[in-house]
């Protein structure tokens, strides 16, 4: 199979289309508007949707809307849309409505800057809107993550009636590799539960409000169970060197890249290192995690946050963890993070950040 | 009392209310009632039951699809228009209509409105102007007339304070896609059969796929005014229809835009159109380079960006891993752009170059930029034509060619990276020439393009041949 250079924010695009994508909704902010271009050119010419809504909220409302009429509904943004939309996201959990959302990380808080930050992944990871609900989170680390991940995210969000979220980083979304596209087109089938202006989907209601606090009650009860459903089926990530590791990095997005980079140059020093990447964050790899942290002396989460998803790491590790932590857009080199760990194995240090 | 019958749009008893409920949700003369009957009865007679999508909004006809035996949608707080335009725009056949209060649509959703007006989309619109926030216990709309007394305006409405009440039609009426715009009331009997007129012609425009349609109507809100049901009536003839006058604001024959399903791609179509183009073989086994960690480097107009992509394309042709990874932002206003490429046997770790072991520096502040961050033992190809200088380091190789000359002797400035990537390929023999010739007619559209630039690669393999050659190979045996 031939393989194209293209960059990690057209990939999603061909990913999605070829995954069944039948509406973009958006709006545009970098570094998310390059899945707009991109969108706003293969949708169309594919007779296909696209429209750029007028914000970020009606964005969401718009994908709302598609996915009642039984679409396969996206849309891409950054942090400051991201939370825009988190009123429209719960609607969407509470309504059950299958959606996918790139969201192309950037640095903040508030308008912040358009470089790499990893700082989305509480307000992603944990729902980010109001009442109890989760959104399914893919963390791709490459361009051909981003396409593979988008093929695959529609009948994921179909299959759970959930929001698949797509968490990437200004430089997974920058990157250009090679990829292989896929070469079958998925369909949504017909759901059930959809309008669809006939008939038989006549009787279909789309809603979230239930004024009886017993239904409301069972309404959460069940979307609990399916968490819990999800957690058992759908748990994935990848392993590095980890057999003989001691010392084990924990990252996702353009953190794995660089710890994987690390992982190799401490091998090199004959220092056992390993790298864990979650490739869901919800659902998380914690198990996994809980396995290995009896098997390594010390864990280090490479993270551009202020470690968000260290904190999971800890909770599922039973033990606190090394956080190696960049904010503001500074993305650490291999030098760097090399020279954190060094000092760290050499003094035996299992806490730092 | 006289007993109406039901429209058969209606269910039958409202279940979802509750088991065998018969009764609506609404106060006694409250005008959401009339409206919904009206649509209801509308609906039936146009016989579009089954192809009608309701979207209710959040306030007091939050429940209506407890009543609307039609497809239903219950929408965010403002958003109908937004979700009504995702309905309408995944299904052709359906007939959306988007129901609103004077809160939901003039306040919180003003932005969606007016958006989804200005689209021209395929809705019909009822906007329940009863000047009060009904649902949340009557506080101020945008709508409430001044000196009305709510609960958020205790004193009455000062514009002073508050602004003056928004009249919708007006304003839609300024927009060019919309086909239809108009104001009635719920006043009286004579009223409401006007008002039912202007319904059946938004409903009628959906079934002829014409356009966005408005109906706003002056509807009473007893509760909230603090009114019996008749002085409520009287309150809505005498005091609203005032400001707010009841006509048809517009209504034209043949719609500005006419509407066009899309054309959809096959699956097929689909598959061809993403699949790689650019078939070149590749080769089965793998010639064994070093790790490259290249920086290329110049200003914004010197092609840096897309040098990098040609290269990382040349390396993946030749069955390497590559990634390319540009400097964004601010940095590409001053003096530099530069761009990250690595090539490699084995999968690639981080793209971001931070310590290069080639620099092409296309300009002088490049250089300046990027001389301190080489490995030691780096090569660095300098771009002669603009850089006077020599470099500081003694402990990397330095090549000084006269790239933008060369580019310029073949007739195109803008093929200076060409040449200098042509150069970085004779030296180091990470990606070979033959490739490079392969993939400059895959990577350019215009055919004279093509030709300079495959000269540019020429001329740059001549004066490789010519001055660097021999003194690279001495500088090796040393
Ligand atoms: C985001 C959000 N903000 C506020 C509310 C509370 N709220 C519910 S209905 C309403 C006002 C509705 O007034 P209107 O649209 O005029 O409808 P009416 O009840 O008068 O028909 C408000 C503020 C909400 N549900 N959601
Ligand atoms: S509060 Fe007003 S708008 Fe709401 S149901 Fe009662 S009368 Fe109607
Ligand atoms: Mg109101």
């Amino acid at each position: 199979m031939a393989k194209q250079l293209i960059k990690g924010n057209e990939a999603v695009v061909y990913g999605a289309l070829l995954g069944g994508a039948t509406h973009f909704f958006g709006y545009p902010i970098t570094p998310a508007s390059e899945i707009a271009h991109a969108a706003a050119e293969y949708f169309v010419s594919t007779g296909r949707c696209f429209l750029q809504a007028e914000d970020e909220v009606n964005a969401i409302n718009m994908l709302y809307g598609a996915a009642s009429a039984g679409g396969r509904v996206m849309t891409a943004s950054s942090g400051p849309g991201i939370a825009l939309m988190s009123e429209g996201l719960s609607y969407l959990a509470g309504a059950e409505l299958p959606a996918v959302v790139v969201d192309v990380q950037r640095a903040g808080p508030g308008l912040g800057n358009i470089w790499p930050e990893q700082s989305d992944y509480n307000m992603v990871v944990k729902g980010g809107g109001h009442g109890n609900y989760r959104n399914i989170v893919l963390a791709p680390f490459s361009a051909q993550e981003m396409c593979d991940f988008a093929y695959r995210a529609f009948d994921l969000a179909d299959r759970y009636r959930m929001t698949v979220f797509i968490l990437a980083d200004a430089y997974i979304g920058q990157i250009m590799e090679a990829v292989e596209v896929p070469t079958k087109v998925l369909h949504s089938p017909r759901k059930e539960w959809a309008l669809y202006a006939d008939r038989e989907s006549r009787h279909n209601l789309i809603t979230s409000i239930l004024m009886n606090t017993e239904l409301l009650y069972h309404h959460n009860k069940k979307l609990q169970e399916k968490y819990a459903r999800l957690e058992q089926e759908l748990v994935e990530w990848e392993e590095y060197e980890t057999e003989d590791a001691e010392f084990l990095f924990v990252a996702y997005g353009i953190s794995a890249r660089i710890s994987l980079s690390v992982v190799r140059e401490l091998r090199r020093l004959n220092l056992k290192a390993g790298l864990l990447r979650p490739k869901t964050l919800y659902p998380f790899p914690g198990a996994r995690i809980a396995a290995l942290s009896r098997q390594v002396r010390q864990i280090a989460v490479v993270e551009l946050s202020n470690g968000q998803m260290a904190a999971d790491v800890e909770l599922a590790a039973k033990r606190p963890v090394l956080k190696y932590n960049w904010m503001g857009g500074k993305v650490p080199s291999i030098q760097e993070v090399l020279e954190l760990a060094k000092q760290d194995l050499k003094q035996n240090t299992t806490v730092r950040g | 009392m006289v007993k109406h019958a039901k429209p058969k749009t209606f269910y039958e008893t409202f279940e979802r209310r509750g088991p065998g409920e018969k009764n609506t949700t609404y106060c006694p003369g409250c005008g959401h009632g009339n409206a919904h009957k009206l649509i209801a009865e509308v609906i039936a007679e146009l016989g579009i039951q089954d192809r009608v999508i309701f979207c209710s909004p959040v306030g007091c006809s939050v429940f209506a699809y407890y009543y609307f035996d039609t497809g239903n949608v219950q929408c965010s707080h403002g958003r109908a228009p937004a979700v009504a335009t995702g309905l309408s725009r995944a299904r052709d056949n359906a007939i959306v209509i988007s129901y609103q209060g004077d809160g939901d649509l003039a306040g919180i959703g003003m932005g969606a409105i007016m958006h989804a007006a200005n689209r021209g989309e395929h809705m019909a619109v009822f906007f329940i102007n009863n000047a009060i926030y009904g649902m949340t216990g009557g506080q101020m709309a945008p709508t409430t007339l001044v000196g009305q007394k709510t609960t958020t305006t205790p004193f009455g409405r000062t514009p002073g304070r508050e602004g003056f009440p928004i009249r919708m039609c007006e304003l839609i009426n300024e927009l060019q896609a919309p086909v239809y715009i108009e104001r009635v009331s719920l006043g009286d009997a004579a009223r409401i059969m006007r008002a039912k007129r202007a319904v059946k012609q938004a409903l009628l425009n959906q079934v002829h796929k014409k356009g966005f349609s408005f109906v706003e109507l002056l509807s009473p809100c007893p509760i909230n005014w603090k009114m019996t049901p008749i002085e409520a009536r009287k309150w809505l003839i005498d005091t609203m229809e005032p400001l707010f006058p009841v006509k048809v604001f517009r209504n034209i024959e043949e719609p500005p835009v006419k509407y066009e399903p899309p054309k959809i791609l096959s699956d097929a179509e689909l598959v061809d159109l993403f699949a790689a183009t650019t078939e070149i073989e590749i080769p089965v086994s793998v010639r064994e380079v070093e790790d490259q960690y290249i920086k290329i480097a110049g200003f914004g107009g010197q092609g840096v960006m897309s040098a990098g992509v040609f290269l990382a394309n040349c390396a993946i042709k030749e069955g390497f891993n590559a990634t390319w990874l540009p400097s964004y932002g601010p940095e590409m206003r001053g003096g530099t752009a530069n761009a990250s490429v690595i090539i490699s046997n084995n999968q690639i770790g981080t793209p971001l170059v931070s310590s290069p072991n080639v620099l092409i520096a296309m300009n002088a502040p490049s250089l300046d930029t990027f001389e301190d961050t080489i490995v030691p033992g780096g090569l660095v190809i300098v771009n002669s034509s603009l850089v006077s200088r020599k470099l500081r380091r003694e402990d990397v190789q330095a090549i000084y060619a006269p790239v933008t000359e060369i580019a310029k002797d073949v007739g195109l400035i803008a093929a200076a990276s060409v040449v200098a990537l042509t150069l970085y390929a004779c030296i180091s023999g990470a990606v070979q020439i033959e490739t490079i010739q392969k993939v400059i007619p895959l990577s350019l559209k215009k055919k004279a393009l093509v030709e300079v630039n495959l000269k540019a690669v020429e001329a740059a393999v001549e004066y490789y041949q010519k001055n660097l050659k021999e003194a690279l190979v001495f500088s090796n045996m040393q």
